[in-house]
């Protein structure tokens, strides 16, 4: 396990996201309108949607391809419907953000 | 035969009294109506909703225009009954109009009190009765600045909260030791000051005014304790005096009103008098409950019916001012023979005081939740015993009996003769009956026929849950259809409200009409910002995290991430130069499909989103700017080729196409607007299937609007024909702009014209040149602001975070 600069909060727009791109999968940061930052994986569970391009209202997050809402927090998929991405850790120093990603995250694909 | 009834004055009894009359005895008179208001009858319960700018005067009008031609009403406006000649059976009009009359009714109704201290003829000093006062009252806080209120009783404080509500610096002056002292308690009268003064209206109490001060118009006013306070406007609303000048000049008997008896026959068999004027009984009344009753008595008597005969009842008070809850019923004052139940919760604002003799509810006085006051005051009604249930009485029903019922058990729990409405007197079982066997299914239709909730409309919750317990599934209440789960406000309402209370921000709109989320949701915030952008063009900064990832990136998203580029092509007409650069961008770019759009142009699909702004810079090095595909906006003006080439063609069809779009891209629109202009009616542009198209014809150019070739099919509806290329574009724009201002975000036009009504469009736009000309100049207006093309924007650096990744990590190292 590593902890991986990414940046600063105030690289991500309130209420938006930005992309990370790792080789294992791409990794959308999020930054509430509370100032809370969450990182998720960037794919939807429905139809692989880019969950970072969505609108972020509380913790949650609306898919833009089929309005699916999922938790910031969980990653779980809200409502009636079914599904959940994968959460990464943050830590946030005084505004500089680094990311937990595990070995495999680290390389790509073969 | 018919007979002929005059009636003096058009205010809400005598309009009352006229609907039952002509239910029961249609035909019987000829109507004349004399109203010194030169107005129609509207609701003037609802003076203070118009104040606040929650309502319009147009939303207030009981009877139109119609209604007095349907039944054959001669009215009079603005026409003063000046004389009553009782030998002769004539009356006599300020302008000298002499009617004749079978059965004269008399509604003068009432006149503010205005206390006579020195200034009181002052401009600016007004009082609180009609409409005209309400406009004085706009006009002064379209200035802002100081306002005074004397009088701190239910009108008084509902004109408070109105100038308040638009912006005004507002002081109440109260004669009394509390507010409202004729309806609240103490204990409820320091709670409500203090509500007020949340809201930052200053309440002083035990003020007595000495001198209204100014130099030919209200600057200040001076208190008995040498207080100086200014205003720019004083509201006089300490009292009304029934307004008996005309029947005491005919020789009637009168006291403090027009005396009648309980049949509303004056003391001449040939006259009646019904609302505030009239004293029935020994009293005089000034709510809408008796006076509604007062009306149906007269109609019956007037239809031959002389049984019914008026009865006093205590009505219940309610403050129509927003955000407060208040209802007081009864008799409050103490006594060695009463006793009470209080209770209070400070922390939620809850007081709730019932006054009880002999076991019996005498009095209530509800603050800060009153659902029960229609329980409270059936059971005041019908005198029970409470004994029985005193010790869980104050609670509410909804705790008789052990476990709290929801709400709509509650209701359920009514008997049939439990009263709903107190304006109209209408109980439960004539509500459900009336559901049942008239078969209605919508609030408005409940309303029309029992007239429930029609009038202040504090009990339309109520009347929803009868709605509800009556026709189950059926009951669908989406006349209210709240905007999405964030709040119970239906988008007219947000709309209508954004625009009253100035609001000029999301966070602005989301805590002012409370919304029930911290920062609403995907449905409301794209809504709030689109409403927020048309209504305050110059003001309102644009929030892009409010903005759907097309319109904040300015492409269409694909279903593989990659978005999708179009560039504009006015009118659908391009040359070699433009192709070549869109195949230079297409290579260059490696953009794997390029396809031609109904809209006549050329998309470029599958663009990798880090490409675009590049992608853009090379477009807008051609001449392209954004063709907004993927906005809720101006999409594409299709033309066909017209006069300059067609042999059929009436018109340059393609001209002014391009005309049209180069004047309108760029606009914001509740739903896409796509428009076109065809040269004949052969109509190659295929323009009557559009939001709104031309057809150009030799006199000139046949305007369209409302088709739908989408999820619906539906053909144009001619608007009209101008004669100008000039004419057309000003008809065209305006159009757009009463679109964007009325309709709910992503209603297409031809649903908003649905429902708006094709006439009433058409009287707008093509017949009220006024209006027309206003709706273009801020469309015209607006275009200064949305008039930039956001794809340069970005080009030259707006925006990079949307389109870079924030970083890219674990590249380059090696794997242990």
């Amino acid at each position: 396990m590593n902890w991986k600069a990414i940046g600063h909060i105030d690289d991500i727009p309130l209420r938006g996201a930005r992309c990370v791109k790792t080789p294992g999968m791409n990794i959308a940061v999020f930054r509430t309108s509370e100032n809370e930052v969450f990182a998720i994986e960037n794919r939807c569970p429905h139809k692989a949607g880019p969950l970072s391009e969505g609108i972020v209202h509380g913790k949650s997050v609306t898919c833009p391809l089929h309005n699916w809402v999922i938790s910031l927090e969980s990653g779980m998929a809200q409502g009636a419907d079914e599904g959940e991405v994968r959460t990464f850790e943050l830590r946030n120093d005084n505004g500089t953000l680094s990311i937990l990603l595990d070995h495999p995250m680290m390389v790509a694909a073969e | 035969m018919t007979q002929k009834l005059v009636i003096i004055g058009n205010g809400m009894a005598p309009g009352r009294m006229l609907e039952h009359l002509f239910e029961q005895a249609p035909g019987a008179y000829e109507v004349t109506i004399f109203n010194a208001e030169p107005r129609v009858n509207y609701d003037r319960i609802m003076l203070s909703p118009v104040l606040s700018g929650e309502k319009t005067y147009e939303d207030i009008i009981i009877h139109g225009d119609a209604w007095y031609e349907t039944h054959g009403v001669t009215l009079h406006r603005g026409d003063r009954i000046v004389a009553i000649d009782r030998a002769k059976r004539t009356v006599t009009s300020q302008t000298g109009v002499v009617a004749a009359y079978d059965r004269l009714i008399i509604a003068t109704g009432s006149n503010p009190f205005i206390i006579p201290v020195p200034g009181k003829d002052l401009k600016g000093v007004v009082a609180y009765r009609d409409l005209d006062d309400v406009s004085a009252m706009l006009a002064a806080a379209e200035m802002g600045g100081e306002a005074i209120v004397i009088g701190g009783g239910l009108l008084g404080l509902e004109a408070a909260a109105g100038l308040k509500a638009r912006g005004m610096d507002v002081t109440v002056l109260h004669v009394m030791p509390s507010l409202m002292e004729r309806q609240l308690d103490p204990a409820a009268g320091y709670l409500l000051q203090k509500a007020l003064e949340d809201r930052g209206i200053k309440v002083i109490c035990k003020a007595n005014t000495k001198a209204i001060l100014g130099n030919g118009k209200v600057e200040a006013i001076e208190l008995d304790d040498g207080r100086i306070i200014p205003a720019s406007i004083v509201v006089m609303a300490v009292g009304i005096r029934p307004n008996v000048q005309l029947a005491k000049d005919a020789g009637l008997a009168v006291n403090r009103g027009i005396v009648v008896d309980d049949g509303m026959t004056t003391s001449d068999g040939h006259i009646m008098a019904l609302g505030e004027c009239a004293e029935v009984g020994g009293q005089v009344y000034g709510l809408v409950a008796p006076l509604y009753e007062m009306a149906r008595i007269a109609a019956s008597h007037l239809a031959g019916d002389k049984s019914p005969a008026f009865v006093h009842s205590d009505t219940p008070t309610k403050l129509k001012v927003t955000g407060i809850d208040l209802y007081s019923l009864g008799d409050f004052a103490e006594g060695p023979d009463r006793e009470e139940i209080v209770l209070r919760d400070a922390t939620a604002g809850i007081y709730k005081r019932l006054v009880i003799k002999e076991n019996r509810i005498i009095g209530t006085v509800l603050y800060g939740e009153t659902a029960d006051g229609a329980w409270f005051n059936d059971l005041k009604k019908k005198q029970t015993d409470i004994s029985e249930m005193r010790d869980t009485l104050i609670f509410g029903q909804a705790y008789q009996g052990g476990a709290p019922l929801d709400p709509m058990a509650a209701v359920a729990a009514l008997p049939d003769d439990a009263e709903i409405c107190g304006c109209n007197g209408v109980c439960k079982g004539k509500i459900t009956s009336t559901i049942t066997t008239k078969g209605l299914t919508s609030l408005d239709e409940v309303r029309a026929h029992t007239k429930a909730s029609a009038s202040c409309g504090s009990c339309t919750g109520l009347v929803e849950q009868l709605m509800t317990l009556t026709l189950g599934d059926k009951y669908n209440p989406a006349a209210v259809t709240p905007m999405c789960t964030c709040t119970e406000l239906g988008h007219d309402d947000v709309r209508r409200l954004i625009k009253a209370k100035g609001l000029k921000s999301i966070p602005a709109v989301m805590q002012e009409l409370e919304w029930k989320t911290s920062c609403g949701c995907a449905k409301c915030r794209p809504a709030l910002n689109y409403y927020l952008v048309c209504d305050w063009p110059d003001e309102y900064a644009d929030d892009y995290q409010s903005r759907f990832i097309n319109e904040r990136v300015h492409a269409n998203i694909q279903k593989d991430g990659t978005y999708s580029v179009v560039p504009r092509m006015w009118g659908g007409v391009t040359n070699a130069k433009e192709l070549r650069a869109i195949a230079d961008v297409v290579d260059k770019f490696q953009i794997p499909m390029v396809k031609v759009t109904g809209g006549q142009r050329i998309d470029l699909l599958g663009v990798e989103k880090e490409d675009l702004p590049a992608v853009w810079a090379d477009l807008g090095e051609a001449g392209f700017i954004s063709g907004q595909a993927y906005a809720k906006g101006l999409r594409t003006v299709k033309t066909c080729v017209g006069s300059d080439w067609c042999r059929f063609g009436t018109q340059d069809s393609t001209g002014l196409g391009i005309r049209i779009e180069k004047f309108m891209w760029g606009s914001w629109t509740p739903a896409k607007l796509k428009l076109a202009v065809s040269g004949c009616p052969r109509n190659c542009a295929e323009a009557t299937c559009k939001d709104i198209g031309v057809i150009c014809v030799d006199s000139g150019f046949e305007i369209h609007f409302a088709g739908a070739a989408g999820l619906d099919i539906k053909g144009t509806d001619v608007l009209g024909l101008v004669k100008t290329e000039d004419e057309a574009l000003e008809v065209i724009v305006a159009l757009t702009q009463m679109y964007r201002e009325q309709a709910r975000y992503l209603e297409r036009i031809y649903k908003w014209a649905k429902r708006v009504g094709h006439d009433e469009i058409r009287k707008q736009i093509l017949e009220n040149t006024e209006r027309r000309k206003a709706y273009y100049d801020r469309f015209v207006f607006s275009q200064k602001f949305a008039q930039v093309d956001p794809w340069s924007e970005r080009v030259s650096g707006k925006d990079k975070h949307e389109f870079k990744p924030m970083a890219s990590v674990g590249y380059g190292e090696a794997a242990e």
